[in-house]
């Protein structure tokens, strides 16, 4: 197999991108079956790339090396068992994404989808670049159409929300580069293949550890940074919201698998009570946070630094079940909160309004709706059955297997999740149907139906069934946690686990 | 003859800037022809450049005048940045009704002192090359005279920039004091690198060239300078001297005063630090254009002399990519500033750019590309820039200046954005005219695209560089 796949997945969005703009009508649909056709060509690929993927092995595959920056940085693609997932998270959502544009986006939706296209492009590119300098690329340049959609088709403190959004995730990227740089000295290269191999000295693990961390801490977005998050999520279109919650914060989840344990393990194992600590602090801050919430938009926006608190503890963990349990967890909240978003959008078409108190009693209005928003509401809280079940559960496992008292406080932050699910839940779609502009909404119609169920059912599925994700992930994990604790046995100081 | 025979650009640009002086006076509204020819003469000088082998060095006059690769790129960067300013301005100057022959030639004049500069190997020589475009931008600056701020602007610069060369020619007098020589090689070979007159002459050189460059603490002069001045004569400013003041820089640091890298380090870096700080932080609070750029370029500079504090061939390399592609970022957002008219009159103030994105797509996308790569956001160009110079500061660990430099990239990226959504978020205003000139709409084309595209062939601009190797 020599043909560039990986290349051209990343390549065939931005193409879209580029018929569009020379395209000349501005707000026909022409355009939007253009982008949906290319996104929809591009899941196809990338599934027809996990069947051809080898689970059987840890090495990269499908790699591409081409020479970039002469004598620096060779342009290197490839994806393991970890990466693949995430491309698929990416190539499904987008096209959802842009059916759901139908309702939402009334100005300049040609710019729009060109703005998701190539966002798409970027994501796809950096959950498969295996070099520390295209990761970084990928990384900051899909800072460009986000702060656009924002700002463009945001809400009505967009300004604000764009700019804290843009502002935060530079500050924390721009160390990022220079540890990027300090590696390329210190190891002689950024391949990451390379570094795998050669291994970083442990004198300066520490502070590159720690300035990747400043990175990815503010992605994720772990507690005392997240604050961008809730700003950007209100006020952001709901595709906006989707891509966000469901793909751009596991960028951070996945740095954080590939990078930090993978390239500085000993100053990983010195940091894990940090890790630890902050994450805590997210779920249960968080969670109680968004217990008190008015806004829908703002509450699931909460419950997103919440669970992605539970990912980063499972990453920490370093053992199989709580990164397996990480990398599912963050797979199927990508897809329940893209859902859940997309959940709020749909009465946001039609009340203008986010707010809680505006609702209630859905369930009379809208029976289809509730149903699904009833569907993804306990797939959020991790009922056993969804997607939510499996990651949770397998990161408590890794959790108890290494701290105790870890695992006691996240498992509270399980139940305050029912709690502000459920609570959410009840004010929104039970209770008595007070406001009577309510009566005439309609319920779901196709399209959004389509969107909901294509996200519902592999939720469903991978929690009857979560094999085909855990047979993917398992040796690369597996080999990750070795070399891991292989680098730790032979640099690191007399800690043992 | 052999030396004639180099030196022939400079020559051919001193005779055609008096044939075009003859021809001015004695041919009547002759200033559309000058104009054009003058830009015909910048190419083909380019040309002769180009004709020479470019990796040869040497050196003529008393070993005075040094044509290596290092002053041949510089020059042709000078001239081709000349010969854009000049094409693309026509149109301003017509409607500022400025179109007056001594605008070309006088630019033409300050080309001719620069490339003297970006060669010479001699104190003297430099000093002379130096006056010669002073003079003319002095005159260039006040050049729209009916207007209160450009003569404002004219005579601020003349004042404070005969400040600066007074001190510049004290400094050479120290150095020649001390070492007995105005020749730099001379200089590098005989000198007493302990002695404390040497380095006081070299601050008080590096002070005036930091005034050329517009670095803190010596930029007072370059907002009201770029505000005043006509917009044609701005971004001549902001780009064209810089190139030719950044080699004399390169070759005053790295040829005679190598040994004293010790001496002149700290203070390249503390200029280096206080123009990307005060850049970004002094460019928030800014309503005219012009004057955002004045401060953007300050810090821009900042960078440019991060690359050069490093002491290595790859820090000076770093530091003429940075400069090569900030006059490309340049062009592009000056050929927007020209698009910015509506009936014969110029707009110049960030609250006109107002959903610029509603009226002008197209320019408006250029726009925000070329401020993006400003800001230094990848994959654009400027994103490179910065690496660049990033790499080889970090090879030498100098991890503080890494850090401030990119954290002031944040906080300059704040102002850069301000922009963008003035453009994109906000409400529109009327039209602008779309009645461009065709070198305009090139030369906004080419900017846009050399900036787009320049991560897909990343290495060819290093390449070229990476011929130019000083210590």
């Amino acid at each position: 197999m020599n043909f560039p796949i990986l290349s051209s997945l990343i390549l065939l969005p931005t193409i879209g991108a580029l018929f569009l703009l020379f395209s000349k009508d501005k707000n026909s649909n022409t355009g939007k079956y253009v982008a949906l056709f290319t996104s929809f060509v591009n899941f196809l690929i990338s599934v027809y790339l996990w069947y051809l993927f080898d689970p059987s092995t840890s090495t990269f595959q499908f790699v591409e090396n081409k020479e970039w920056l002469k004598g620096f940085v060779n342009y290197k693609v490839g994806i393991d068992g970890i990466s693949i997932l995430f491309i698929i998270l990416t190539t499904l959502i987008t096209p959802l994404c842009i059916i759901s544009v139908n309702n939402t986006i009334k100005v300049k939706l040609r710019d729009f989808l060109i703005a998701i296209l190539v966002m798409e492009s970027l994501m796809i590119g950096v959950f498969c670049s295996l070099d520390l300098v295209v990761f970084y690329l990928f990384f900051e340049a899909g800072l460009i159409p986000m702060f656009l959609i924002i700002g463009i088709w945001g809400g009505e403190r967009r300004v604000y929300s764009a700019f804290k959004f843009f502002l935060y995730t530079l500050l924390g990227s721009v160390l990022m580069l220079v540890a990027i740089i300090s590696i390329y000295w210190i190891a002689g290269t950024t391949d990451i293949v390379q570094l795998y191999e050669l291994g970083i000295d442990t004198k300066y693990q520490n502070l590159l550890w720690l300035a990747f961390f400043s990175s990815f801490a503010v992605k994720t977005p772990m507690w005392p940074v997240h604050t961008w998050l809730p700003d950007a999520h209100v006020e952001a279109p709901t595709a906006g919201s989707v891509l966000l919650a469901a793909i751009l914060l596991k960028m951070a989840g996945y740095g954080f698998i590939r990078f930090s344990l993978g390239l500085f393990p000993v100053a990983s194992e010195l940091f894990t009570p940090l890790v630890y600590a902050l994450s805590l602090i997210a779920i249960i801050y968080a969670s109680l946070v968004a217990l008190m919430q008015e806004d829908m938009k703002k509450l699931i926006a909460y419950s997103s630094v919440a669970h992605m608190g539970f990912v980063t503890l499972g990453i920490f963990t370093i053992t199989q079940q709580g990164i397996e349990g990480s990398i599912i967890q963050m797979i199927s909240h990508g897809l329940v909160s893209a859902a859940l978003f997309l959940c709020v959008g749909v009465v946001y078409d039609r009340m203008h309004s986010r707010l809680i108190k505006t609702y209630g009693g859905l369930v009379s209005v809208m029976p289809k709706y509730s149903i699904l928003f009833m569907l993804f509401t306990l797939a959020a809280l991790g009922l056993p059955g969804t997607s939510g079940f499996i990651g949770e559960f397998l990161i408590l496992m890794g959790a108890f297997k290494d701290n105790f008292l870890v695992a006691v406080i996240a498992s509270f932050g399980v139940i305050f999740g029912a709690a502000y699910m459920l609570w959410l839940y009840r004010r929104v779609v039970f209770g008595n149907l007070v406001n009577k502009d309510l009566l005439k909404i309609p319920d779901l119609d196709n399209s959004e139906k389509f969107i909901l169920w294509s996200l519902a059912i592999p939720v469903l599925f991978f929690g009857f069934y979560p094999e085909p994700l855990i047979n993917t992930i398992e040796v690369s994990v597996n080999d990750l946690i070795e070399m891991y604790n292989f680098n730790l046995n032979m640099f690191g100081p007399e800690v043992q686990k | 003859m052999n030396n004639l025979n180099l030196i022939s650009p400079e020559i051919f640009i001193s005779l055609s800037i008096m044939f075009l002086l003859i021809l001015g006076v004695f041919k009547k509204n002759s200033s559309s022809l000058i104009h054009n020819l003058s830009i015909g003469f910048l190419l083909i000088t380019a040309i002769l450049i180009l004709n020479k082998p470019f990796d040869s060095i040497a050196t003529l006059f008393g070993d005075s005048y040094v044509i290596d690769s290092l002053s041949s790129l510089m020059k042709i960067l000078t001239i081709v940045g000349g010969a854009f300013v000049l094409s693309i301005s026509t149109k301003y100057l017509k409607i500022s009704k400025i179109f007056l022959i001594e605008y070309p030639i006088l630019i033409l004049c300050s080309i001719l002192g620069m490339m003297v500069m970006i060669s010479s190997n001699d104190l003297m020589v430099f000093y002379i090359g130096l006056e010669l475009q002073s003079l003319a931008l002095y005159v260039l600056a006040s050049f729209n005279r009916d207007q209160l701020k450009s003569s404002e602007s004219g005579l601020k610069y003349f004042v404070l920039s005969a400040l600066s060369s007074g001190l510049l020619l004290y400094g050479c007098s120290l150095i020649y004091g001390f070492s007995g020589s105005t020749n730099f090689n001379i200089i590098g070979n005989s000198m007493d690198s302990t002695h404390y007159g040497l380095t006081f002459g070299i601050v008080f050189i590096l002070v005036g060239l930091a005034f050329k460059i517009s670095a803190v603490p010596f930029h007072m002069w370059a907002p009201d300078v770029y505000e005043g001045s006509p917009t044609s004569v701005t971004l001549f400013f902001a780009v064209v001297p810089k190139i030719a003041a950044l080699t004399v820089f390169i070759r005053f640091l790295y040829v005679p005063f190598f040994n004293m890298i010790d001496q002149w380090q700290p203070i390249i870096i503390f200029l280096s630090i206080a123009s990307m700080i005060f850049g970004a932080v002094a460019a928030i609070g800014q309503k005219n254009l012009k004057r955002l750029v004045a401060y953007s370029s300050i810090g821009h500079i900042g960078y440019a002399l991060a690359g050069l504090s490093v002491g290595t061939n790859e820090g000076i390399q770093s530091s003429i990519v940075y400069i090569f592609i900030y006059m490309i970022m340049n062009l592009g957002l000056f050929s927007c500033l020209f698009m910015m008219k509506r009936n014969d009159q110029y707009f110049e103030t960030i609250d006109d750019l107002s959903g610029l994105s509603k009226n002008h797509p197209v320019l408006s996308l250029s726009l925000l590309i070329i401020l993006f790569s400003l800001a230094g956001i990848p994959p654009l160009a400027g994103f490179f820039a910065k690496f660049y110079v990033f790499m080889s500061v970090i090879e030498q660990s100098m991890y503080f200046l890494a850090i401030v430099g990119l954290l002031s990239t944040v906080i300059a990226a704040f102002y850069y954005l301000r922009i963008i959504k003035v453009i994109y978020f906000d409400e529109k205003r009327e039209k602008y005219d779309t009645d461009h000139s065709v070198w305009l709409k090139i030369s906004l084309t080419l900017s846009t695209l050399l900036i787009l595209l320049y991560f897909i062939f990343p290495s060819k601009l290093v390449e070229i560089v990476s011929s130019i190797n000083i210590i």
